[in-house]
């Protein structure tokens, strides 16, 4: 809580100049020695994220969005280009499908990066207690993953990767899996989460819907090799109310631009 | 018995329920069958079809086991050969199953010794008692030796497919927590491997039983394996017959308790 805090004092004293990710030229492809093929799946892809700051990289499947957020991760190594990361902690992902270990209990999954520090128990249990409430899973601290709908097991992700208070979230489509109804749910609980802790998040989905929904910059991406083909900024105040927004006239002219743009990349 | 707020007629509903009927009949069916076949047994042999001296009704060999069981002579064998599956078991099992968790992780380490353990794995265990006998002499030791290959081939080739097959996504969620190659090794690679782990732990308790009983035949004065093969040299085929019950039996016993410590810690895993 105290981070956040901080960080929103440098914010305001305008300290925020320094972005908080970097990624300049970065290339990624494949090599299958078998077929003797070469696959680009990322090509000279360039941005910057503030502190503090919500981007959502959207773009068809298979254009390398993941392969970006992977790299950032340093869980895949670049080809070329650099990624520079101003943080003193390494990010924190969110993945994509059920990454919650299923020997591990809600709460022992939740504090899986304490222990591995070697936090004390009572830290671990402070931690835990505090995050199951943002993530409204208390009433399942004792449960155990097969228990849990796939909403639920989304919340312990996203639990886990808060726990540690690390600087940057990353996140990988984590929604895509689930129902609208779960979705649209978990979109305002995660506004409400990034509103309380400043984090800076990268955000990587298909949904162009639930970019616009969450972001305050959309990256569209082209199908493979992945190119940026735009940068838009996503006008709508804070704080955000996941239905209401989808009256403004606004949201659904975005919509129709980034479609245009995922329809014919060749046009930006 | 509950009754559906929306009435269904006598015949919905007795169609309704014709499966769960048909299942109870087939399930209890399946408890009487060893029955009919031991009923089978009693009745061919009371009756001559097959040859007594051979095969005595199950009748007679209860009452020789129930002889046994007050003169408390079986007791001595049953724990001489529990014993030697005991710690060769677990001679066996703890390095089988840390062999398997460094070979499913590491790939170097897999290609290179692989090979190794691919080429011994076929040997038949009871081939090489000989030489394990000129090696560790008649005593216990050449038993919990030839015991602890078999379970160490078994448990290693287990575990290495359990940790092989754990999904990718955890070993990243380790990776992005912090995790070091130890943490790894400990927190994901052998919870992950634990299914298969106990499949390995099953299927090497039965082939205990069946090492140790040959390992008996061959060069003990004690066991059961032992005390079948003496039963079978005197033609006491009554007591040869008790001897295989309950070998049989403590080899079933086993697995039973092992499903029962699969169940304690492998909570998530379906049964």
């Amino acid at each position: 809580m105290t981070t956040a805090m901080l960080e929103r004092v440098r914010l305001a004293s305008g300290e925020a100049a320094q972005p908080a990710i970097e990624v300049s030229h970065l290339t990624k492809a494949f090599y299958d020695a078998e077929g003797d093929r070469v696959t680009v799946a990322v090509s000279d892809v360039s941005f910057s994220v503030k502190r503090g700051e919500f981007v959502c990289i959207v773009g068809p499947s298979g254009c390398g969005k993941t392969t970006v957020l992977r790299i950032l991760a340093d869980l895949e190594q670049k080809l070329s280009g650099t990624v520079t990361l101003h943080s003193k902690t390494p990010p924190a992902m969110v993945f994509q499908e059920a990454s919650v270990l299923p020997w591990l209990t809600v709460s022992e999954n939740i504090a899986f990066p304490l222990s591995l520090k070697g936090a004390s128990r009572a830290e671990q249990e402070r931690r835990v207690r505090e995050l199951l409430t943002l993530t409204g899973l208390t009433d399942f601290a004792k449960a155990r993953p097969h228990q849990l709908s796939g909403g639920m097991k989304q919340r312990v992700s996203v639990a886990r990767a808060l726990v540690d208070d690390r600087e940057i979230l990353l996140m990988d489509e984590p929604f895509g899996a689930l129902d609208e109804q779960t979705r649209l749910v978990l979109q305002q609980e995660l506004l409400r989460i990034w509103e309380t802790t400043g984090k800076t998040v990268v955000f990587i989905t298909h949904s162009v819907d639930e970019a616009l929904t969450l972001a305050d910059r959309v990256l569209v991406m082209s199908p493979r090799p992945g190119t940026l083909v735009a940068d838009l900024d996503v006008p709508f105040e804070r704080p955000r109310d996941v239905v209401e927004m989808r009256r403004d006239k606004r949201f659904w002219d975005l919509t129709y631009e980034v479609w245009r743009l995922l329809a014919s990349p060749g046009r930006a | 018995m509950s009754v559906a707020p929306v009435t269904l007629t006598e015949d919905e509903l007795r169609r309704l329920k014709a499966p769960a009927r048909r299942e109870r009949l087939v399930r209890l069916a399946s408890y009487f069958s060893p029955l009919l076949l031991l009923l089978l047994w009693e009745l061919s042999s009371q009756l001559n079809l097959i040859d007594r001296r051979f095969f005595p009704a199950p009748s007679a060999i209860a009452e020789t086991a129930w002889r046994m069981v007050l003169s408390f002579e079986l007791f001595d064998h049953i724990g001489a050969t529990l014993r030697r599956v005991g710690v060769g078991y677990a001679m066996g099992a703890v390095p089988g199953i840390v062999m398997g968790l460094i070979l499913g992780l590491s790939q170097p380490t897999r290609r290179v010794l692989g090979p190794i353990f691919s080429a011994l794995y076929p040997v038949p265990k009871i081939a090489i008692l000989p030489l394990i006998l000129l090696i560790f002499g008649v005593g216990d030791a050449s038993k919990f030796v030839v015991i602890a290959i078999g379970v160490f081939f078994l448990m290693l080739y287990n575990t290495m497919s359990g940790v092989m097959q754990t999904p990718q996504i955890y070993m990243d969620v380790a990776k992005n927590a912090g995790a070091s190659r130890f943490q790894t090794f400990r927190r994901i690679a052998f919870p992950a491997a634990l299914p298969s782990i106990f499949t390995g732990l099953k299927l090497a308790a039965g082939s205990s039983y069946i090492i140790i009983a040959a390992a008996e035949f061959l060069g003990a004065r004690s066991g059961v394996g032992f005390f079948i093969w003496a039963s079978w040299q005197t033609f006491a085929v009554s007591r040869m017959f008790v001897g295989i019950v309950v070998i049989s039996a403590m080899g079933y016993l086993t697995i039973l308790a092992l499903e029962a410590l699969e169940r304690r810690f492998v909570p998530w895993a379906k049964h």
